[in-house]
């Protein structure tokens, strides 16, 4: 057993401990102080002169009498189908008064690397009942689709409706969420459980909380806890597991005070140089294996500080991450639920995701036309208030309402309201109705044959 | 320092010293700069990259994990090198050439210290030797030939700095490590060789790179082209199209072999790749696009330091069938990763660093990585090219970072995403006021010759569009009834340009590629229907009329024509027949 009393310097959560036999890099701690407390953490950095320990839990109490023991082993975690139901800590201990977790296999947290060949294309639609998801950024099981959203925003409302209405059209699959808090208040954490209580969602979920009030530099773990059970559960189990990661920001927050603790030369504003690689290995864990039945969905929820969107943590996530659905505060203003802004959105996966078969054969190019016709009448939506509505031409005019109706009548929809793919689909043409057949350039002819509302009225609403 | 050792040993053989992610520094290595060295007990692949006293600096190519101060080292005493020989083609490696179908026959996962050879051992291949005993052969010559697909014959070159008379040498079937020549002076060659990644393979001269690299995307081909053996930098903030475009040029590209870089980037894409390649048929020889492709996957997840390497294997192994006189076009998917890697382990060693945290060096190694592109006369006297087109992913869609910049100051086509232009799905979303090209006087006289007035439409095109964008900003304050018939019919002309030309759907089984012929075409139809306009404007017909003609929908419709001969024929008719119904009578 190597257990050593030899700390010689203790800065932030990280120990310098000397004069030891030859430690593993990244090897797994425990940390015992003279009231016979202990902490946990892993091994950093490790050389024939001294090693540093990153502690898992704040650093309070630990004296240069305390015994620092290391395992011999990286970090694992107990695993098991029946963790479904619970609610854990951070760091993995039962935070529901239930019993402790008896383990069917042990896990390295840090996960393997997917071989991109061992990968199968995801390419199975998700129907969340959110048109401007379903209907423009479609979500395809095996995604990684973070929201991008900034602080007093409803994106926490938006990832548990997703959460409650996500299906996969004529299936009933073993479907299972894990949620994953990372530094969120006492308040949100409370209206998470509430909302899985009520719909019932606990039993097929497994909960990791991280508070706000927890030790930071813990949020390095938590979501890699969360993803190691959600891949257990999807490769071992079978099971289809919607992650819900939220704040990101926190995460890279604690990411920044490690590396601040280290000593590393920063990268930009401040965070680590390595902060995209270290992102991508927990986004990257989301996919599909071939020939398992199981599957791995992220759903990344990141503020925006500023809502600036080239700050580097949303930055970052779009880089590694297959699109992102912009949550907008202008929108959220105007008292539109779900404040999804689309122009800015997008899902990479959207057009393996759709399509005959899928969906319907028209839906590609009916998302191209909304996009195209949402984009110019915002355009114009600027050029009208200097101007005046009524010096515009009258294609103008008509775009600058189709924009207005497609807000209020296809972005806003109630917060239990579930559209099926079909509703989404023709409340789409019903919009795209009240503008000229020929103005439609992104829709083949025979798809406007098919669709387009020759008669009716688009306005009636419903 | 006063510290015991008593627990470690202190003999002199290499060990560890110091573990700190992918970065190790080992003592008493007695190595060489860019020596690969095997870390650990698993023997985990690295390369020293700093040598200070008796402490060597090692960055490991795979997770350090449980590696402890004190593990042996082995030094192999040679720098990272690439297998190059018959069965590269199809192939799809991590960024040290590791054959990852093969690692996924053992597990989804990638495990650490796996190594497996690049090029099968087992394979027997048909050599056809094309010299005889006797010959005098020089490095680059070739001795034979491989037909390793159907399409393609792999020259077996003799490697550079070798020469000699053949003592020995004979046809038939061999593995890649087999002898199938042998000198005078005793060497003997096999169908494969190995060379160093980071030096760049030799060749006769540099030459003008004068012919167009055809892509089939409209935009490129027609406005800002590329010429094989070219440089060109796609840049762009996410979401712009960056992958969809170099995947685009990856398919339909003519070139005869395509090296496809996936360099930190996600798996889900590389598996695209993986799953669409194989499926779709090269449009000139009719063989799966699979088999003139090699590809390198180094997922963002993968380890750092491989990343780096990535782009090295990936390059060496396009210089080399450059040099068999192939054409070779390398998309690097995404150099900005790349930099991110190098700017990672420039942080762990320490090193000063240079703007936003990247190395100091940077620049320089970029410079030398597009360098290596070209066309180039062969030692043997024959012709080939690399083409290098790199992504990159500026921070923040922010053109004014390091890796942009110094990119630009070494590629000669521009070619600049814009997020505007993605929002609203104009795909490809490349800003045309911005990007640009500097093989366009290098690569048009030979367009111009199959395709009279290409320059010339290429320039009215180009025109038409920054007439837009100043027109555009007088519409933003004064609103577009204001201007002029003959400003508003330029403004309706462009998007026209815009919609029906520039717009191309990757996804559409026709659009997706579309040849030299149907672009010159389409760019015809255009300025015909423009010259009309514009004579019916003076002639006091009004835009809405104009608007109104069954020949315009007939000219958007053009891209998704499959026989777009006949087609173009019909439309040309239709806008004869139409504009002369409009002029009428008042022709006088």
């Amino acid at each position: 057993m190597k257990e050593y009393k030899t700390i010689n310097k203790i800065a932030g959560p990280l120990l310098f401990v000397e004069k030891t036999e030859p430690v593993g890099y990244k090897e797994f701690v425990t940390v015992t102080l003279s009231n016979g407390e202990t902490k946990r953490g892993q091994v950093l950095e490790t050389s024939k002169d001294y090693v540093i320990v990153q502690v898992f839990e704040d650093t309070q109490g630990i004296d240069k009498q305390t015994y620092v023991h290391f395992s011999g082993e990286i970090i694992q975690m107990p695993v098991s189908g029946k963790m479904l139901g619970r609610v854990l800590s951070g760091i993995g201990t039962p935070l529901d008064g239930g019993r402790k977790i008896i383990p069917e296999d042990k896990r390295n947290i840090q996960g393997e690397v997917i071989n991109p060949y061992s990968r199968t294309r995801p390419n199975e639609f998700i129907q969340t009942g959110i048109s401007t998801i379903d209907g423009m950024n479609t979500l395809v099981r095996g995604q990684k689709l973070p929201l991008f959203s900034g602080s007093g925003l409803p994106h926490n409302e938006i990832a548990l409706q997703i959460a409650r209405q996500a299906t996969v059209t004529g299936e009933e699959e073993s479907f299972a969420v894990v949620f994953c808090a990372i530094g969120i208040t006492q308040e949100e954490a409370k209206q998470f459980i509430n909302e899985f209580e009520r719909t019932g969602a606990l039993q097929r979920g497994v909960v990791f909380l991280n508070l706000a009030s927890d030790p930071s530099i813990e949020r390095i773990i938590t979501p890699r806890m969360a993803l190691t059970t959600a891949e257990f559960l999807a490769f071992d189990y079978g099971y289809h597991v919607l992650t819900i990661l939220t704040d990101m920001t926190n995460y890279c927050e604690a990411l920044l005070e490690i590396g601040a603790a280290r000593e590393e030369v920063p990268g930009r504003r401040g965070y680590p140089g390595y902060l995209y690689t270290d992102l991508a290995s927990i986004y990257e864990r989301a996919g599909l294996i071939k020939g398992k039945s199981g599957s791995v969905t992220q759903l990344p929820i990141l503020t925006m500080p500023g809502d600036d969107k080239t700050h580097p943590v949303p930055d970052l996530s779009g880089y590694i991450t297959e699109g992102q659905i912009f949550v907008s505060r202008n929108l959220y203003r105007k008292n539109v639920y779900p404040p999804i802004d689309v122009l800015p959105s997008l899902s990479r996966l959207m057009n393996s995701g759709i399509g005959k078969g899928k969906t319907r054969a028209d839906h590609k190019a009916l998302s191209d036309q909304l996009y195209a016709g949402y984009a110019e009448g915002l355009d114009l939506r600027g050029l009208a208030t200097i101007v005046g509505k009524d010096a515009l031409t009258s294609r103008d005019q008509r775009l600058l309402s189709f924009a207005d109706t497609f807000e209020k009548r296809f972005v806003m929809q109630g917060r239990d309201e579930n559209r099926p793919i079909e509703t989404t689909l023709e409340l789409g043409w019903d919009i795209l109705s009240t503008l000229p057949e020929d103005e439609l350039t992104r829709i083949p002819g025979d798809m406007l044959e098919a669709y387009y509302r020759r008669e009716t009225t688009a306005d009636e609403g419903d | 320092m006063e510290v015991s050792l008593s627990s470690y040993s202190s003999n002199t053989e290499p060990r560890i010293y110091k573990v700190a992610g992918p970065v190790v520094i080992v003592e008493n290595l007695n190595g060489r700069m860019y020596d690969v060295v095997l870390v650990g007990h698993n023997k985990l692949m690295g390369e020293v990259i700093e040598i200070e006293g008796n402490k060597s600096i090692v960055q490991v190519y795979e997770d350090t994990e449980l590696i402890k101060p004190d593990d042996p080292v082995e030094n192999t005493g040679t720098p990272l090198s690439v297998e190059l020989g018959p069965g590269l083609l199809a192939s799809i490696y991590d960024g040290i050439q590791r054959p990852l179908p093969l690692i996924a026959e053992e597990s989804s996962f990638i495990r650490r210290g796996v190594t497996i050879p690049a090029l099968s051992r087992e394979k027997k291949w048909t050599f056809v030797a094309t010299k005889e005993v006797g010959d005098t052969v020089k490095g680059g010559d070739a001795i034979g030939y491989v037909d390793e697909t159907a399409n393609f014959r792999h020259h077996i070159l003799v490697p550079p700095y070798t020469k000699g008379t053949i003592r020995d040498i004979a046809s038939g079937e061999f593995t890649v490590t087999d002898t199938v020549c042998t000198l005078e002076d005793g060497t003997s060659l096999t169908l494969m060789q190995r060379w160093p990644v980071k030096k760049h393979r030799p060749f006769y001269d540099k030459r003008w790179p004068d012919t167009v690299l055809v892509t089939g995307q409209r935009i490129l081909d027609t406005l800002f082209p590329l010429a094989k053996g070219g440089t060109a930098a796609i840049p762009g903030p996410f979401g712009s199209g960056k992958t969809i475009t170099q995947q685009q040029l990856a398919k339909w590209a003519d070139a005869d072999v395509i090296v496809y870089i996936g360099c930190g980037e996600r798996g889900n894409e590389m598996t695209d790749v993986l799953v669409e390649f194989p499926e779709l048929v090269d449009p000139k020889s009719g063989s799966p696009l699979m088999d003139r492709t090699v590809l390198i996957a180094n997922t963002s997840n993968m380890p750092v330091a491989a990343r780096e390497a990535s782009v090295y294997t990936g390059i060496t192994i396009a210089e080399y069938f450059r040099d068999m006189g192939y054409d070779v076009a390398l998309m690097a998917d995404s150099t900005s990763r790349w930099a991110e890697a190098m700017r990672e382990i420039s942080s762990r060693l320490e090193e000063l660093p240079g703007e936003e945290g990247y190395p100091a060096y940077l620049a320089s190694r970029l410079a030398e990585f597009y360098e290596r592109a070209g066309r180039i006369e062969t030692l043997s006297g024959g012709e080939g090219s690399v083409t290098v087109i790199g992504a990159v992913s500026p921070q923040g869609g922010d053109f004014s970072e390091p890796v942009t910049q110094n990119t630009l100051r070494v590629t000669k086509t521009f070619w600049a995403l814009d997020a505007k232009l993605a929002n609203r799905r104009h795909f490809p979303a490349i800003n045309w006021l911005k990007s640009y090209s500097l093989y366009q006087d290098q690569v048009t006289p030979t367009l111009e010759r199959s395709y009279p007035g290409w320059v010339a439409n290429m320039k009215r095109l180009m025109e038409l569009l920054s007439r837009e964008d100043e027109l555009s900003e007088i519409v933003q304050l004064v609103g577009s009834d204001a201007l002029p018939e003959d400003q508003q019919m330029t403004l309706e002309i462009a998007r026209m340009v815009r919609e029906y030309f520039l717009q191309q759907d990757a996804f559409h089984d026709v659009d997706t590629f579309c040849p030299l012929e149907k672009q010159y075409m389409m760019v015809n139809l255009l300025l015909s229907f423009s010259d009309n306009a514009y004579r019916a404007i003076e002639l006091n017909k009004h835009v809405d009329e104009i608007l109104d003609l069954p020949s315009r929908p007939m000219i958007a419709r053009m891209k998704y024509e499959r026989d777009y001969k006949a087609y173009s024929k019909k439309v040309s008719t239709q806008i004869e027949k139409d504009f002369n119904e409009l002029f009428g009578g008042e022709k006088e």
